[in-house]
């Protein structure tokens, strides 16, 4: 785009100059529409989104889901005669565990069981974190206090404590993969109810909240139209956080026997049930250790893509295709005339941008550990 | 140490030869400095006008090595004879503060909050080999002395925020002078200052540069501030530089017709009594602003305003008593914490009145509550400082202006729309604008969405809270302009708080001036703000800079005049 205005091109003022650029704009984006075009940038966030997207497609087609049949011949509950010593085959790709149930399907339906839970916390999780802390963050005073308090109490509570006890108490019901889901869900949202909570305190003193209170809306149409909408950057972020937290957690608790049980299956169940057969039939460990990793490493950078999609102030390097263009503009880059270290060569500010650039990277790590 | 060498006056201290900068953006390089020349004598002032977009920053920021990453730079730029472009970090760092020093906008984000002034004032002293320990401390102490903050010695070892805002920029000043740099730019060293607290800042730079003979680039978009002090001007729009010149040939003889229409732009509030007490001509113009059959929307009586502290309440108003009839303005003036914005709130019902009586059409909006509250509140139209905070971000413009519609369920949709159009096109702003987000639109756009929100349910009564202050001086010509018209067609009854004296003799009927909560003065426009009665009104009217350096200079001396006799 070349502003330059002729220095003889007659009258002009800054209020003209903009009003012709408005008329000038063809096409018009939302912010959220922005926030995507930066994500689908990424390209670690997008290759996760694909192998994630594979693993759902493969782990609900293979085997089936709601009694539909799929398209993998074996079945996860029946037994049989394990061919080779259950050893991975080209029948059964996963090779067989000590009864001889393929384990290809079971792997399947572990992450299945998994992947439900897992987004069962993230959106649970995410949905009463975002209310409660919007509400407290509005509102502020004794509303504010009793929410925060008691986030204060689930924050000082471990979560394995609190699912040990629930295990206990409630027997039959926690093996159900969706009762597990919710009940984390309810006992995690603490954490990003802080956030929002924050982030609400901020937003509630702009201009447009007040705008909207002198207009006499609602208390709740200015938390869900206005300041919810606004912290979509931070809640979305923690979500898929949350997410890949619980696929990890659901993998824990299972492993220690308080989350699914048998005859369910899920991905911490089959390390726990086969952490035996470690030595012996090491793939029966290593098929649900990697979907585990497949499924939070893909997530966490997702969350990592989206992150830096609502947060673009990083980069801003000087490229080369950047040079070409400001030299057509009459900006052609000095070098540097004296110059002590043994730069001496390259463009003074094109030096000064490696190094600033690099120093980027301390800031936006920092807002990681923040975050999670 | 170095000897406290004297600038030589008339020699060179800053030399910009063919500055260019643009900056990396996707692809593509948006140039945002387009050639410019510019030079600094010792002992003088340049000004370097222009409005937001016009890259004077982007020059001073160029100027220091202050550049962000993205950004491609060409041309020359000497600091007392060292080539500053493309220069290394390290041999840069050794420039700043000995040759060249910065005094920034914003005092309160220029210094530290958690180390003492004292610290501050040393840090430079030390990290550049020139003083240390108690040599340094003294170098400080009679630093702050000379720029006039009472008691140094014991002040110094306290931190920024037990100083107020003018005493605050007075430090940063003194940081800037700690290695007696032979140039300083002043980045709009007064624009987040009140007028009586500029005046005096400006006064304190002027001396600075009698005194040590340093050359000063001051950067601003304030044309009465470049009267009060500048020898030189230059004039930048959109990168170019337009014209140059000295005060007198810029202010007066303008050539460029940008720099013309930028002059004409401004406000200016002139023919004021200020010396002598002109008893007959305030008759007259408190005859002529009676008028008979006003319908009074909005009416305050005696209303007290507390803000809630720790420690009990805190009263920010006090005793307020004024009127607004239909179709007329009235403004509320003064510095920050005279209570203005405080009052403002509390007509929207933001703030409750703590005593006396504050209505809108006959009721009290913040005893209120419910259904009638709301209904009290579709009369109430609001328009906001910031036009960059007061529009969500997450909403296209159409619903942004329809939005008090949505709240009082007025209208179908295909109606509200219909609205939207409307008044699109009495603030003169296209309608396709429906379907942008307000990211697309400048400060000054974004205003008039503002405005058009503000009047979607023909409010009986408009408050404007500063609705210029943010933005460029042409723009707020725009802007006013508009005000005035939409306010012809509508009669709405307008409560217009501003600290711009000269935008209010523009705008408003009547004047409240008020200082720490009280109001000092009130009356009819002509009256108030040309024959003034209280010292504290001549005070803030003598404060305020006008764009002409004769004129200027009578007024800056009536002030100094006036604080003698005070």
């Amino acid at each position: 785009m070349n502003n330059t205005t002729e220095p003889t091109g007659g009258p002009a003022s800054v209020a003209a100059v903009e009003d012709a650029r408005l008329a000038s704009k063809e096409d018009s984006l939302s912010q959220g529409r922005l926030v995507w075009r930066r994500f689908v940038h990424h390209p670690p966030a997008m290759i996760s989104a694909v192998v994630l997207a594979i693993v759902v497609v493969v782990a609900v087609t293979s085997i089936g889901v709601f009694g539909i049949p799929g398209w993998w011949p074996y079945d996860y509950t029946t037994t049989s005669v394990s061919d080779n010593g259950g050893a991975p085959s080209s029948t059964h790709w996963f090779g067989q565990e000590d009864i001889g149930r393929d384990y290809f399907a079971l792997v399947m339906r572990g992450t299945q069981v998994s992947l439900v839970v897992a987004f069962l916390v993230g959106i649970s999780g995410t949905v009463l974190g975002t209310l409660l802390g919007a509400i407290a963050g509005y509102y502020r005073g004794w509303v504010d206090a009793v929410i925060m308090r008691i986030a204060d109490v689930f924050f000082v509570i471990p979560l394995l404590l609190i699912a040990a006890i629930v295990a206990k108490t409630a027997s039959g019901a926690i093996g159900s993969p969706w009762f597990l889901g919710i009940m984390l869900g309810v006992v995690s949202w603490a954490g990003l109810a802080r956030l929002v909570r924050a982030q609400v305190l901020s937003l509630r003193e702009r201009e447009y909240v007040e705008a909207a209170k002198a207009m006499g809306a609602s208390g709740w149409r200015i938390i869900l139209r206005h300041l919810i909408p606004n912290c979509i950057g931070t809640v979305l972020v923690n979500a898929t956080l949350a997410i890949a937290a619980a696929v990890l957690l659901e993998t824990s608790l299972s492993f220690l026997g308080f989350g699914v049980k048998p005859p369910q299956s899920s991905l911490g169940l089959l390390i726990d049930q086969y952490q035996n057969s470690f030595t012996t039939r090491p793939w029966l460990f290593w098929w649900p250790g990697l979907m585990i990793l497949l499924i939070a490493l893909s997530v966490n950078f997702i969350g990592d893509g989206l992150r830096d999609a609502f947060d673009p102030r990083q980069g801003g390097r000087v490229k080369k295709r950047n040079l070409v263009a400001a030299a057509l503009l009459g900006v052609k880059p000095v070098e540097v005339p004296t110059s002590a270290a043994p730069t001496t060569g390259r463009a003074g500010n094109r030096e000064r941008a490696g190094q600033a650039a690099s120093g980027t990277e301390s800031p936006t790590r920092d807002k990681n550990e923040e975050e999670r | 140490m170095k000897p406290n060498s004297r600038n030589v006056r008339g020699e060179v201290v800053l030399d910009i030869k063919d500055l260019r900068v643009a900056f990396a953006s996707g692809d593509d390089a948006k140039l945002a400095v387009n050639g410019l020349d510019l030079t600094v004598r010792a002992g003088e002032v340049v000004a370097l006008v222009g409005e937001s977009g016009s890259g004077k920053s982007v020059t001073s920021l160029a100027t220091m090595g202050l550049l962000p990453p993205n950004a491609i730079v060409s041309g020359s730029v000497e600091v007392t004879g060292h080539q500053v472009i493309g220069l290394a970090p390290e041999r840069m760092r050794r420039l700043r503060a000995t040759e060249i020093a910065m005094v920034f906008q914003e005092p309160m984000t220029a210094l530290n909050p958690v180390l003492t002034v004292e610290k501050q004032l040393i840090e430079s002293l030390e990290t550049h080999n020139i003083a240390f320990g108690a040599d340094a401390r003294g170098r400080a102490v009679s630093l702050l002395e000379r720029v006039g903050i009472p008691d140094a010695a014991k002040r110094i070892k306290q931190y920024p925020h037990q100083f107020s805002g003018g005493q605050r920029q007075r430090i940063v000043i003194a940081m800037a002078l700690t290695c007696e740099p032979k140039v300083i730019i002043a980045d709009e060293p007064t624009t987040a200052l009140d007028v009586t607290v500029q005046a005096e800042v400006l006064d304190l730079l002027r001396e600075l540069k009698d005194e040590t003979g340093v050359g000063i680039l001051l950067i601003t978009h304030n044309m009465g501030v470049v009267a009060d002090m500048a020898d030189r001007v230059s004039v930048m729009f959109m990168g170019d530089l337009v014209e140059e010149g000295s005060a007198q040939e810029i202010l007066y003889r303008a050539k460029h017709p940008y720099t013309q229409q930028l002059l004409a732009a401004v406000p200016r509030l002139t023919d004021i009594a200020l010396t002598h007490d002109d008893a007959s001509g305030r008759l007259a113009a408190e005859s002529a602003g009676a008028s008979l059959g006003r319908e009074v929307v909005l009416s305050a009586r005696d209303v007290a305003i507390d803000y809630k502290v720790r420690a009990g309440a805190f009263r920010a108003a006090e005793g307020v008593s004024f009127d607004v009839a239909a179709g007329e303005t009235t403004a509320l003036v003064g510095e920050s914490g005279s209570g203005k914005s405080t009052v403002a709130k509390a007509v929207l019902g933001l703030l409750p009145t703590a005593e006396g009586e504050l209505r809108v059409q006959g009721k009290d909006l913040a005893r209120l509550r419910g259904k009638e509250a709301k209904a009290a509140r579709r009369r109430i139209g609001v328009v906001f400082q910031d036009p960059a905070a007061s529009l969500d971000p997450r909403f296209p413009i159409g619903e942004c202006i329809m939005e008090p519609m949505v709240i009082h369920k007025v209208g179908t949709k295909a109606e509200r729309v219909a609205r939207a159009r409307e008044l699109l096109d009495a603030v003169k702003l296209p309608a396709d604008v429906l379907n942008r987000f307000p990211h697309e639109l400048s400060g000054g756009q974004k205003q008039r969405v503002g405005i058009a929100r503000a009047l979607v349910l023909d409010p009986a009564v408009l408050i404007a809270d500063e609705p210029t202050s943010a933005l460029d001086v042409s723009v707020q010509a725009t802007v006013l302009a508009m005000l005035k018209e939409i306010q012809a067609d509508f009669g709405f009854a307008c409560l217009f708080v501003s600290h711009d004296l000269a935008v209010v003799d523009q705008l408003a009927d009547h004047v409240v001036v008020m200082r720490r909560g009280h109001v000092v003065e009130q009356g009819p426009t002509e009256s108030v703000l040309h024959f003034p009665r209280e010292d504290y009104t001549k005070e803030l009217l003598a404060a305020a800079p006008v764009p002409d350096p004769d004129a200027q200079k009578v007024r800056r001396e009536a002030r100094h005049a006036l604080l003698r006799g005070a």
